[in-house]
């Protein structure tokens, strides 16, 4: 089976792989491109571990096949910091205790920063919606809520200032 | 919020550190298991069973092995013959069937091929010829007298006489004490009531994973998600037949286990593919073969009957009850019988408990095994007794509650415990008062979780430049990295971020038992204190040799070695300073400690949820919930609240969605997060979490472990406030839409007795 070339932007930069027709985005990123920040937690999305963003949406990339990506500009967790600094979302679930065993934290991070993105001021009400396409068995959400609570706060203040 | 007792003062325990794995995990550079990628890998792939009990007649893998791509094909016969009476019989033939198949999902082969695409094809192309048996699906099927016998060799255990004919009843525990008839008689008031709950599943949302690279020298290295990488390697060498030292495991970072993941399914066929094919081979579960035939909690049948005295005295309990384990024998009715009546002086009991096994998918253990559903019957009989007697359930609790002193089932007294603590926290909290809407109910209740010690080991190895690293065999789950780097501190006097703590493999420090049993900031705590406390008397002789004084004139204070001799003032030595000059006062600084801990504290927790039931549709909406638990000492208290919420989040779950539902052939028909529907963030409100610290005397710094008991009191605290809100006591899990709008529609269902 030839493989299909696709060419992208990833996190800011140009990128291309090679993949198969049938092969998933997620699978693509993890294997091909080697960002494995992205999991699969169910691979029929349900469970948002494999969130990224991809033209301005919010997908599973489980979902997506990989040469739909062709042409696109994709976002993942591993874009979130720039250089040392972390992204507000990223610094408040460290000191927000959001993360137990952190395998759904990089899908939670992608999503909540799409959320903020379109709605800086999220009611409490808001996140949980916004967010519950994403499954945490470890946490009980309470922690990562607040955590997005708190870097919505921060990031409006710095827009602010 | 906390409630804590006075005690001593600390510089770091009790302080919320940033953990120090953290970085990794916010950032997606965290390596969990499927995330390794080995040079030369194959993929492998589990040919499973698609019926529930059936005999293997044959086996055909040649049309797979010559298929493209295709490196090693393995079935039961790769491995080593096991007889029923082998101390891990059941591990062996359930990570792969030998004669027989047990249940829909039961690996019978393997295939590694180059790519994943090559290896399922592969896989489909192995040919099995079945001879399909009736199957056992329920209590009632396992129990009947024509019931089929799934192993012929199983002989109830514990059963008096004993048994002659193999049975389904794989073991039968009993308990009493006091006299029960004499008991009832002096009570005012006796009810008995039953319940049954579905099995359900652990839900960690890391699928299990790992890679095994065999090489030719006949050893292997497995990376892998487990919560307990020793236990990986003796139960692999088992399996194989090997030497442990042929078998090195690293821990990856893991993706939740919650018990699911104290045992193992794929290494060992990882291993045999591997030395097959003389590649690395990785392989990665499916959701869906998570579901069938990892983990799931068993399902029960209870029946609990209580006598109590006018005046609120509890004065008689008896309880049966039956536990499914899966296909093999289990301990589900074992820790039913320890947990049922533990909570409450009840002086004169009897509990018979039975593990029964059934065609599904071998048990695992699930946070606080068995508790939950102990808790949910006796919970539950209990507020329908407070009503009756027109006691506030919290004052009947504590007048019946288990204090310091009082015998537990098995006859040991309590060390200091806080469950009462934990009863006053839960009355003195706003919740508890805070006014109810329209169709709004509150509910409370107790957990109660014993806790475990086992094995655990330690290295303390001091830097050049005075840093730390702390390494322990106990795989991080929540934050015990964190939790260690903590005790550490404390003891060294060196500053939390200037530790490193450390998960070590297999090979990098000593025999420490699974992550399980809420042991690994109790008993691994304990090891790192040992191992500290040997360093501060390591540091302060190389600081005598450095003052040139004797070292019981040196005390070791905040991190510094201070002369307290009569010899005139010397300088105190910092831990930097000590380790600087180390090549000239003996050499590396570096210790141990290992130890099998004893004493863990039992955990007791209570928890007040109140819920709106829609009428209509009989969904419930959890509105508000707050849990109290004694954490003994909270290390780092985010991370105890955090295993409080998650417990309370996975215990209304348990309540209101989730179970497994079999056809009638005991094929799995909710084998996805969209059928099997665990709650999202839509479906809680936050969860106020009050710690209570009622130091356990047995650990240095008081700690109880804080994992499991959190998800004991949701069931029954949700059955409860859906009284409250319907008048309708359900008794059969889950209490999901339908059965709650059944109970209300029926005008009461099964309220009543
Ligand atoms: S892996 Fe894509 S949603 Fe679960
Ligand atoms: S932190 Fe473990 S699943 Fe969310």
């Amino acid at each position: 089976m030839s493989r299909v070339h696709v060419t992208c932007t990833i996190n800011g930069d140009p990128a291309e792989f090679l993949c198969d027709g049938g092969q998933t985005l997620l699978d693509a990123l993890r294997d091909e491109v080697g960002l494995t920040g992205a999991k699969e937690g169910c691979g029929t999305g349900d469970c948002g571990a494999c969130s990224i963003v991809m033209d301005g949406r919010l997908l599973c990339s489980c979902l997506v096949l990989a040469p739909e990506a062709e042409g696109t500009t994709i976002s993942t967790v591993e874009g979130m910091a720039s250089g040392d600094d972390l992204h507000p979302l990223q610094q408040c679930f460290l000191e927000g205790a959001a993360l137990q065993c952190g395998v759904c934290t990089p899908g939670f991070l992608v999503a909540a920063k799409a959320l903020l993105d379109r709605n800086p001021e999220p009611t409490e009400t808001e996140i949980r919606y916004g967010l519950a396409g994403n499954l945490c068995r470890c946490t009980g959400y309470d922690k990562i809520v607040r955590a997005v609570q708190a870097a919505a706060t921060q990031i409006t203040a710095t827009n602010e200032s | 919020m906390t409630v804590t007792e006075p005690k001593p003062s600390y510089k770091y325990v009790g302080t919320r550190p940033v953990r120090h794995d953290g970085l990794e995990k916010v950032t997606g550079r965290a390596r969990f298991a499927a995330d390794l990628n080995m040079s030369g890998q194959l993929h492998g792939i589990v040919v499973r069973s698609p019926h529930a009990h059936a005999r293997i007649v044959s086996i055909d893998t040649s049309e797979a092995e010559a298929m493209p791509g295709v490196k090693a094909v393995i079935t039961g016969d790769d491995f080593p013959a096991v007889e029923p009476g082998h101390r891990q019989y059941d591990m062996c033939i359930n990570v792969i069937a030998r004669d027989k198949v047990f249940y829909e999902g039961h690996a019978l082969a393997a295939v590694a091929a180059s790519t994943r695409d090559q290896a399922q094809a592969a896989a489909a192309a192995v040919k099995v010829e079945y001879e399909v048996l009736p199957a056992v699906l329920t209590i009632d099927q396992a129990l009947a007298a024509d019931a089929p016998v799934l192993h012929a060799h199983m002989m109830t255990a514990g059963a008096n006489p004993p048994a002659e004919e193999p049975s389904n009843i794989s073991n039968i525990t009993r308990f009493s004490g006091g006299e029960l008839d004499a008991g009832f008689a002096e009570a005012d008031l006796v009810i008995e009531r039953e319940f049954t709950t579905q099995p359900v599943h652990q839900g960690y949302i890391e699928p299990h994973a790992c890679v095994a690279d065999t090489g030719q020298d006949g050893h292997t290295t497995i990376w892998c998600s487990s919560q307990g990488h020793f236990n990986v390697r003796s139960s692999t060498a088992t399996l194989l037949g090997w030497e442990n030292t042929r078998i090195r495991v690293i821990p990856a970072e893991i993706g939740g286990g919650f018990g699911g993941k104290t045992t193992i399914y794929l290494e060992p066929l990882a291993v045999a593919l591997s030395a097959k094919a003389g590649r690395p081979v990785k392989m990665v579960m499916t959701r869906d073969e998570v579901f069938r035939a990892t983990g799931p909690a068993p399902g029960t049948k209870l029946r609990i009957k209580l006598g109590v005295k006018r005046d609120g005295t509890l004065v008689a309990g008896d309880a049966y009850l039956i536990y499914t384990n899966g296909a093999y024998a289990g301990p589900g009715g074992l820790l039913g019988a320890m947990t049922v009546f533990e909570s409450y002086k009840i002086p004169n009991f009897e509990i018979e408990a039975l593990d029964v096994v059934i065609n599904t998918a071998r048990s695992a253990a699930y946070r606080a095994p068995a508790a939950p559903l102990t808790a949910y019957a006796m919970e539950t009989m209990l507020d329908e007794i407070a009503e009756e007697l027109g006691i506030d359930p919290i004052d009947f609790r504590i007048q019946n509650a288990v204090t310091e002193g009082d015998p537990s089932t098995m006859g040991f007294p309590f060390a200091r415990i806080g469950f009462v603590e934990c009863l006053e926290a839960v009355r003195d909290h706003p919740n508890y008062k805070a006014p109810l809407g329209p169709n709004q109910g509150r509910g409370i209740a107790a957990g109660y979780w014993f806790n475990i010690g086992e094995s655990s080991s330690a290295t303390v190895n001091l830097n050049e430049d005075g840093t730390a690293t702390v390494v322990t065999g106990s795989p991080d789950i929540g934050g015990s990295r964190a939790s260690m780097a903590l005790m550490a501190a404390e003891e060294l006097g060196i500053d939390v971020y200037d530790i490193r703590p450390v998960v070590g493999d297999t090979e990098a420090v000593g025999f420490t038992d699974v992550t399980e049993g809420s042991r690994a900031t109790f008993a691994t705590g304990m090891a790192v204190v040992e191992a500290c406390r040997r360093m501060v008397v390591e540091l302060r002789g190389r600081a005598a040799k450095m003052m040139g004084v004797e070292v019981d004139d040196i005390d070791w204070v905040d991190g510094q070695a201070v002369y307290t001799g009569s010899d005139g003032d010397k300088a105190p030595l910092s831990v930097a300073e000590i380790t600087a000059k180390a090549k000239r006062t003996g050499g590396p600084l570096t210790a141990t400690g290992s130890l099998e801990a004893h004493g863990a504290g039992p955990g007791f927790a209570v928890h007040v949820c109140d819920l709106e039931v829609d009428p209509e549709t009989g969904v419930v909406r959890v509105v508000r919930y707050t849990a109290s638990q004694d954490a003994g000492t909270a290390i780092h208290p985010s991370y105890v609240e955090g295993q409080i919420q998650g417990g309370v989040a996975q215990g209304v779950g348990w309540a209101l969605n989730e179970e497994y539902i079999y056809d009638s052939d005991g094929v799995m028909e909710n084998p996805s997060f969209l059928d099997y529907r665990v709650p999202v963030a839509s479906d809680l409100p936050m969860i106020d979490a009050i710690i209570v610290e009622v130091p356990n005397p047995a650990h240095p710094y008081g700690v109880r472990g804080v994992g499991e008991t959190g998800i004991v009191p949701p069931i029954p605290a949700v059955a409860n406030a859906i009284y409250g809100a319907t008048g309708c006591r359900i008794r059969d899990l889950p209490m999901s839409p339908i059965r709650v709008l059944d109970a209300i529609t029926s005008n009461g269902g099964s309220n009543g007795a």
